[in-house]
């Protein structure tokens, strides 16, 4: 026991002497927190839509308006031609281009129906799906407006005729505050990735510089060793998600309904896993550089596969099963659920379970290749 | 009571022989030397002493226990000193002592004795990193850390190696002293003129021990004449003397060459030799075999 505090307590002075990583363990999370916070947003907002109106009438003049009075959307442009129009969405200055086509007004007026046609910038496929759904829903609503104006005695009729209205509330996140759904996301991904480095480049460097080797030669039990390098880092850890917490706490003032303590418990069990991983690639690198890179392996793909910015839900049924030894998935998942939706234990328990797996498995790799290695 | 014997060790790193047949058996409270080349296998032999690395074949006890079976009390009990710097840069010369001193259970203050003539030098300095220490102040350290628990035997991989001569001549009396306490000491280095001062040597290279004695039998036993000789021109005179039929060996020896030949020689028909051969101060005396010598001998 007093050597494993021995051994926590030189972990601990190194890191706190290195003069690099005191602020890389307390400010810089705080400051990718709030910067990531409020740069990630996925919010669709200011579109630019360029109207080829050929049909000079008071209606088209109408819808035009009502492109420019909608918040999404930004008046780009009024091409006079086909290729003009074209040229706009070639060199990105519109996102969305309306062609109302001439004879709409009186199309309107003869045949109560007119045709319109909208091209979209599609290179991103859900900014294009939603621009085009912006889009649709000014056209329905100036739709309305005409036919009451034109043939209400339609309305009329259509209105007799049970229609369903549906009404919605958003739960668990009721202003879609997007920050409110990314800062948990965020900071369980940051305390992930930061003590998954730590721990991967920290026995490295004692084999590297060739203090393992004096190591080594002691008394000192693998046991021992192993603790006395791992619980160091799982206090960093604790102690940057509290510091997360609050920082989210005072600046974005997000919600912390669920239970804190469910959620440092379960950090502790995600942490155990990311300790096994991080100690897994550094018996297997040579060299803090070897180690760096295999950490950014499995960076990119916790990262990726994390369900931070696209959800776990809709990847492919495989992706979804890969996604299962990420401890990242899990403690986002978690911490959105117990600080957004107030989950229990029973409710988040799948995760502890998963969780005590993948520390299981890798911590009995890593021991195990640390044998092998003997060094 | 023999405090490290060893028995046929070898051990192959690939295709590459690294240690073959090792045969040692080394005194409780001897200052032992093994001396040869780079790359002869000493720091092998050393970590499969230390228990850091299995051997192919043989086996070996040291203190009395088995470095495979027993590995946990040889841990205990041996002081082990890597060729390499490997404490801590970043933690202080103190923080250091005071780690491996309560690793193994111990204080600073119980086995003060035993480090104070080294740790004295350096504790002045206590409060710096051992990174910002000095080549002899960095050796003192680490023999300091080595120390602290008090060992039974030591091991030293190298310990001058990279250390000015003042420094050199310092460690190698604080052996001296060490060895006065009992304390088994193995020791490496490439340095001939330092196994002089081991009790006994064993000379390795190409991971064979080719033999082992007290330095001074050693000498004793070099079997063939040997002279040193000088001149102004020093390459032209290792050229000619190649060329001088009863040579067997010549090599540059400090300021001379040593030259051994295969029968008994006349000073005088050397100086002959060389006088023909348009050398100007040359000097010829015979002299007697060092280390050196011995191993060029092998």
């Amino acid at each position: 026991m007093r050597t494993i505090l021995v051994l926590i307590r030189k972990e601990l002075l190194q890191v706190f002497r290195n003069k690099a990583m005191l602020p890389l363990l307390t400010v810089v999370p705080v400051v990718q927190l709030i910067v990531l916070s409020f740069a990630a947003s996925n919010e669709v907002k200011d579109l630019k839509v360029a109207i080829y109106d050929q049909d000079h009438s008071t209606y088209s003049r109408r819808l035009t308006q009502k492109f420019a009075a909608s918040t999404y959307f930004l008046l780009s442009g009024a091409p006079q031609n086909l290729q003009d129009a074209e040229l706009l969405l070639q060199k990105d200055e519109a996102d969305i281009v309306l062609l109302i086509p001439a004879g709409m007004e009186r199309d309107l007026y003869r045949l109560q129906r007119a045709d319109m046609q909208l091209l979209v910038n599609a290179v991103n496929g859900s900014k294009g799906g939603i621009a085009n759904g912006y889009a649709n829903r000014v056209i329905q609503d100036f739709n309305r407006e005409v036919r009451a104006e034109i043939a209400p005695q339609i309305l009329a009729m259509t209105a007799g005729q049970g229609r369903i209205e549906v009404n919605f509330q958003h739960w668990y996140n009721p202003l879609l505050d997007y920050r409110t759904f990314m800062v948990p996301g965020i900071l369980g991904t940051l305390v992930t990735i930061l003590i998954l480095v730590l721990t991967a480049m920290n026995v490295v460097r004692e084999r590297e510089i060739g203090t393992i080797e004096q190591l080594n030669v002691t008394p000192i039990r693998k046991y021992q060793l192993i603790l006395g390098k791992l619980l160091p880092f799982l206090l960093i850890g604790l102690f940057d998600l509290a510091i997360g917490l609050i920082a989210g706490k005072l600046i974005f003032n997000i919600p912390i309904i669920g239970s804190i303590w469910l959620i440092f418990g379960f950090c502790v069990l995600n942490l155990l896993a990311v300790l096994a991983i991080g100690m897994l690639i550094s018996t297997m690198a040579d060299t803090q550089q070897q180690a760096m890179f295999i950490a950014w392996f499995f960076m990119m793909i916790f990262i990726l596969m994390g369900g931070l910015f696209t959800p776990i839900d809709s990847m492919p049924q495989w992706a979804q099963y890969l996604t299962y030894p990420n401890p990242i998935a899990h403690f986002v998942e978690v911490m959105r659920q117990v600080m957004l939706k107030g989950s229990t234990f029973a409710d988040v328990q799948e995760h502890f379970v998963a969780m005590a797996i993948v520390s299981l498995f890798f911590g009995t790799l890593a021991v195990w290749t640390y044998r092998k290695t003997g060094a | 009571m023999n405090s490290i014997q060893v028995n046929g060790i070898s051990k192959a790193y690939g295709k590459v022989q690294a240690v073959q047949d090792i045969h040692l058996d080394i005194q409780s409270g001897e200052l032992f030397g093994l001396i040869g080349p780079d790359g002869a296998g000493k720091t092998t032999l050393f970590r499969i002493l230390a228990t850091l690395l299995l051997a192919d074949a043989g086996d070996a006890t040291v203190a009395g226990w088995d470095v495979v079976r027993d590995f946990r009390q040889i841990r205990r009990h041996l002081g082990y000193m890597p060729g390499r710097f490997s404490l801590y840069q970043d933690l202080t010369v103190e923080e250091n002592l005071r780690f491996f001193a309560t690793i193994f259970g111990t204080s600073i203050e119980e086995n003060y004795d035993l480090i104070k003539d080294i740790y004295q030098q350096i504790e002045p300095f206590r409060k710096r990193r051992a990174g910002q220490l000095s080549g002899g102040m960095k050796q003192k350290l680490a023999l300091s850390c080595a120390l602290i628990h008090a060992p039974r035997v030591l091991f030293l991989d190298e310990p001058t190696t990279g250390v000015d001569a003042v420094s050199r001549q310092e460690f190698w009396e604080m052996l001296q002293r060490l060895k006065a306490k009992n304390i088994t000491i193995l020791v490496s280095t490439p340095y001939m003129d330092e196994a002089q001062l081991c009790d006994r040597i064993g000379l390795i290279r190409q991971g064979r021990i080719l033999s082992v004695a007290p330095p001074d039998e050693l000498t004793a036993a070099y079997p063939h004449p040997l002279f040193e000789v000088g001149a102004q021109n020093r390459y032209q005179l290792l050229q000619d003397l190649r060329e001088y039929s009863p040579t067997r060996s010549v090599f540059p020896f400090g300021e001379f060459l040593h030259l051994s030949t295969r029968h008994p020689v006349d000073p005088m028909d050397i100086r002959e030799f060389l006088a023909a051969r348009q050398h100007r101060e040359v000097v010829v005396r015979p002299t007697e075999a060092t280390v050196e010598d011995c191993f060029m001998n092998l």
